[in-house]
């Protein structure tokens, strides 16, 4: 099979597995999800094939792997799509494939397959446990999720919209893949339809997510109309095209063109990625089961919106206004998501800021150039902060057993105040966690945390960004000092509550998704080291940078090495990690953390904002001016004008002409001479079939007698 | 007269008293069994017209068959051995009349033609009825078409009444 | 020899008394027998008219034939519908089997 036969394949096998689930398989959860690890399982394949194919290709950013048929006709043209592996394509593929199959995996362990169903599980809420009787006497263990087969089939089809997405060789497939996966946020996140709080998140998460896609179908529709086409190489290799679209101050606020399309597509980016302002909804979207936290919002589902930006650069980097605005938000959302992360106490809610942190640091890196830097941490972040997802799950399984072990369900088994101690109950867990921990806070040398953060402060300080350099080093900082804090109260110590006491090793199912993506964490950094880094330079050829490089025209110069930002980010790290250790160590209750700030904690605020700036005007707008004012006063009082007016005028047709003239006189009327001549012909249909020969016969003879004597002159 | 003629006035007289009762009788087995000498009269006529074929089938199909099934369907539709009330019903005056009046009609059209008293004329020489009868039935030339439908009609009645009178439970 | 007008009259006599049977005899089989009788009549005219007319044509006794089937047909079709009226609506009485009026 050629290698783009292969690649047109990859994203079927989610899907076929999503229709395969809802429509025939749906009864039975060992059939569902043997459906969906399997096409997780045979897309993970195909891509593994497709991106060593890639990787041993000489000169690949030059001669991609594409194809594309005739899909549209556009007048006198056709809209063609297809897939592309470029460079960039396979690494983003190859993360890609790996998280979504250890999250199909995990998934299996985390909805507890094989327990026994619960005692008063409902659909549309988690389950609660299951009593079973075992050697005399009765305890509670994890029950079966009611909806385990639906959660399959939702996610294959995310996987589906994720695949469609990366391998995608214009901007509307792309599109496509991205709006299935919106969809598919927003019913993972309200899977759990029974909490309301999960409701509202999923209608927030797409609300907000949707107010990006409008401005990235905007952009999407300008582009088109400008270049005639959508297809990524056919756009950036149009040198006369790009000419045109770099022309300074074409549009408004004085951006070019190219300016004003990467702006509209970057708001997209900000709905997908969570930065700031359009954030919000991310924290919320923890409502979900944990492998959807993972999958849509740590590794896949936000890192399209970075994936997005990436490959629209080229068109990005011909307006530097446009840089940036993309600089100052993600540095911005970058250092505004890691203040809030610290004094947040819910173990997903720290790693959602923490992602939203993460992403801004990737578009910092786009807004100030570092192309390569950006995917660089795009890929290490989905690794290691997939494995922190999946860790904070597998976490909270175990705290949900400890749960309800001891039967009381006050007690949150998300909040971080609640444990301690884990590392003993749960290695596996605590292991996997720290690894993921530290490679979130770029610890030196051996995480791949480093080396991608690294990478970007390296690019920042070498081209000359200093107050972005300076953010995002503070925010580096932070990123240790929250990460180390999590760890600090989840696993070290000594249990603060008997549920943490009782907690209990996840099955191997969640454990294995977590060993294999902590050797990503660590190991994928090796790929990317500077080549004239001191010491470890030149160990290893830097070959992501010169594999993904190569997706542009022009290579990006990999930056000078300089001391000061090796410096600042061991510092921040090392510094960050260890003052987290030290501080909460010693804090074992929420109201001894001196960060519980009351600004932090809420937020800044953002949602209460957001109520009060869009929603409650919005409810206002439609309850009071456009309801009461408009409708009901304006329009309907003039709607009442009509009413009598158009009420006089019928009624005096109705009782003036209508009833006398045409009821009574033209329609009674003909209906009266057809009733009587019915009624009076009525006895002669006798249905007496002699009658009928005799009444025949009279005629005859009558007629006949007539004929005779007439026409014979008888 | 000839003997043909009285031949003929007796036959014919038998004939028209046998449909007289046939038409009047009150017992509907007696009706049919006169069905059958009316019909036995006809066949005598045919056989004073040369047409022995005619004759035959007369014999076997009508009186045979068709006499025969009216027998099963009358011992089939009786609810007593004899009909109760009048057979007749109550117009029988105003269907006398009308076919009185159809009788005349008939007659005085026929009164005032010219072929009236046409004398049997000779058969030719060598001349076979039946042979001619079955050259003309399945001839191309001349009337297999007509013998073909009528034996699609039969099979039609056939069919349609074993539907219509089948025992549906 | 019998002049072709007595097979006439005679022949018109029987349809006569067949339609008279017709119209007034209340019992539906009764009814069939006076239909037999006015074919028969039809039958007699067809066969004296070959005799009379040109005796080579055999049209005459053909038709007489086809008569004959028709005659078996609706023999068979029309008892077949009484027996299954009488099924029915246990009568055979033609002014009682009135459900085609209206």
């Amino acid at each position: 099979m050629t290698t783009e036969t292969l690649i047109w394949l990859i994203p079927l096998p989610p899907a076929l597995a999503f229709f395969l689930i809802v429509l025939f398989t749906n009864k039975s959860k060992a059939l569902s999800h043997s459906v969906g690890v399997g096409a997780a399982i045979l897309s993970f394949l195909g891509s593994m094939v497709v991106f060593f194919r890639a990787v041993s290709v000489e000169h690949l950013g030059e001669h991609p792997f594409e194809s594309s048929i005739p899909w549209m006709p556009t007048g006198d043209t056709w809209f063609n799509i297809g897939v592309l592996i470029d460079p960039l394509g396979a690494a983003v593929l190859f993360f890609v494939s790996i998280t979504i199959f250890m999250i199909f995996l995990y998934s299996v362990g985390y909805h507890n397959f094989g327990q026994p169903a619960g005692d008063h599980d409902r659909k549309g809420l988690p389950p609660h446990g299951a009593t079973v009787e075992e050697h005399g006497h009765k305890h509670v263990v994890p029950s079966v999720e009611p909806m385990y087969s639906r959660f399959f089939a939702f996610l294959g089809l995310f996987a589906f919209g994720m695949y469609t997405l990366v391998v995608s060789d214009n901007l509307l497939t792309m599109f496509v893949g991205w709006e299935i996966m919106g969809l598919c946020s927003y019913l993972l996140i309200g899977f759990w339809y029974g909490k309301p709080s999960a409701r509202a998140a999923a209608i927030k998460a797409f609300m907000t997510t949707r107010i990006g896609d409008v401005f990235m179908l905007l952009g999407i529709g300008l582009l088109y109309s400008v270049a005639g086409t959508l297809n990524f190489r056919e756009i950036f290799g149009n040198e006369e095209l790009m000419h045109t679209l770099a022309v300074p101050g074409a549009t408004l606020f004085g951006l070019s063109l190219a300016g004003l399309i990467a702006l509209l597509l970057f708001i997209g980016t900000v709905g997908k990625s969570a930065q700031w302002p359009l954030h919000v909804w991310l924290p919320d979207a923890m409502e979900g089961p944990t492998p959807v936290s993972a999958m849509i919002h740590a590794a896949t589902m936000v890192s399209a919106g970075v994936h997005a930006v990436i490959r629209m650069f080229p068109l990005l980097s011909l307006d530097h206004n446009t840089m940036g605005v993309v600089a100052f938000i993600g540095t911005f959302t970058a250092i505004f998501a890691a203040t809030i992360a610290v004094a947040q106490n819910d173990i997903k809610r720290v790693l959602a800021y923490s992602t939203i942190s993460q992403l801004g640091f990737m578009i910092a890196a786009l807004g100030i150039g570092a192309y390569v830097a950006a995917a660089f941490h795009l890929i290490t972040h989905a690794f290691f902060k997939a494995l922190l997802f999946l860790g904070s799950g597998s976490v909270i399984h175990g705290m949900e057993h400890g749960v309800l072990h001891t039967g009381n369900h006050s007690v949150d088994p998300q909040d971080m105040f609640n444990m301690g101690g884990l590392r003993n109950k749960m290695p596996i867990t605590f292991w996997t966690f720290v690894i993921g921990g530290f490679a979130l806070s770029g610890f030196p040398l051996i995480t791949a945390g480093f080396w991608s953060k690294d990478e970007i402060l390296a690019d920042a300080w070498g081209h000359g960004h200093l107050v972005v350099f300076l953010t995002l080093a503070l925010a580096a900082f932070m990123t240790a000092f929250y990460t180390m804090r999590q760890i600090t109260l989840t696993f070290l110590g000594e249990p603060r509550t008997k549920e943490a006491e009782h907690a209990q090793e996840t099955p191997w199912t969640m454990t294995v998704p977590l060993m294999v993506l902590s050797i990503f964490a660590v190991g994928y950094g090796w790929v990317g080291i500077p080549e004239d880094f001191p010491v470890l330079g030149g160990l290893v050829p830097n070959w992501f940078h010169d594999f993904v490089g190569h997706t542009l025209h022009e290579v990006p110069e990999a930056v000078e090495f300089s001391w000061a930002p090796l410096l600042t980010s061991l510092g921040v790290a090392l510094g960050g990690l260890f003052l987290g250790w030290f501080y909460y160590r010693n804090v074992n209750s929420a109201k001894e953390d001196f960060f519980q700030i009351a600004l932090l904690k809420n937020k800044y605020y953002f949602d209460e904002a957001y109520d009060f700036v869009f929603v409650k005007p919005a409810i206002w707008l439609s309850e009071v001016f456009t309801y009461q004012w408009m409708d009901k006063g304006a329009i309907d009082g003039f709607l009442h004008i009509f009413g009598p007016t158009t009420g006089g005028i019928g009624g005096f047709i109705r009782n003036y002409i209508d009833l006398p003239v045409i009821n009574k006189f033209i329609g009674d009327g003909s209906a009266d001479v057809v009733q009587w001549v019915g009624r009076s012909l009525r006895p002669i249909q006798s249905g007496r079939i002699q009658q009928y020969m005799m009444l025949s016969l009279v005629v005859l003879v009558v007629i006949g007698g007539a004929l005779l004597y007439f026409l014979l002159g008888l | 007269m000839t003997i043909a003629q009285i031949i003929f006035l007796v036959v014919a007289g038998a004939t028209l008293g046998s449909a007289f009762m046939v038409v009047t009788s009150r017992n509907l087995i007696h009706a049919a069994l006169w069905l059958v000498a009316t019909l036995f009269g006809v066949a005598v006529q045919y056989a004073l017209l040369n047409a022995g074929f005619l004759a035959v089938v007369q014999v076997v199909v009508y009186i045979g068959a068709i006499a025969i099934l009216f027998i099963f369907a009358v011992m089939l539709t009786r609810k007593e051995i004899r009909d109760q009330g009048p057979q007749l019903n109550s117009s029988w005056w105003l269907s006398a009349t009308l076919s009185v009046v159809t009788f005349g009609g008939l007659v005085g059209m026929l009164w005032g033609w010219k072929d009236m008293a046409h004398t049997v004329p000779d058969i030719p020489p060598g001349f076979d009825s039946i042979s001619a009868l079955g050259d003309a039935l399945v001839s191309p030339d001349a009337f297999v078409l007509p013998f073909e439908v009528a034996s699609i009609l039969l099979l039609a009645a056939l069919v349609g009444a074993v539907y219509v009178a089948f025992n549906r439970k | 020899m019998v002049p072709l007008s007595w097979y006439l009259i005679f022949a018109a006599g029987l349809f006569s008394l067949g339609l008279f049977g017709v119209l007034a005899r209340r019992n539906a089989v009764a009814i069939l027998l006076g239909v037999e009788l006015m074919l028969n009549a039809v039958n007699i005219n067809l066969a004296a008219f070959w005799r009379y007319g040109t005796i080579t044509n055999m049209a005459g006794q053909v038709f007489a034939i086809i008569v004959f089937a028709v005659a078996a047909a609706e023999v068979a079709v029309g008892l077949a519908l009484v027996i299954s009226v009488y099924r029915r609506h246990n009568t055979v009485v033609a002014d009682e089997i009135d459900m085609l009026k209206w």
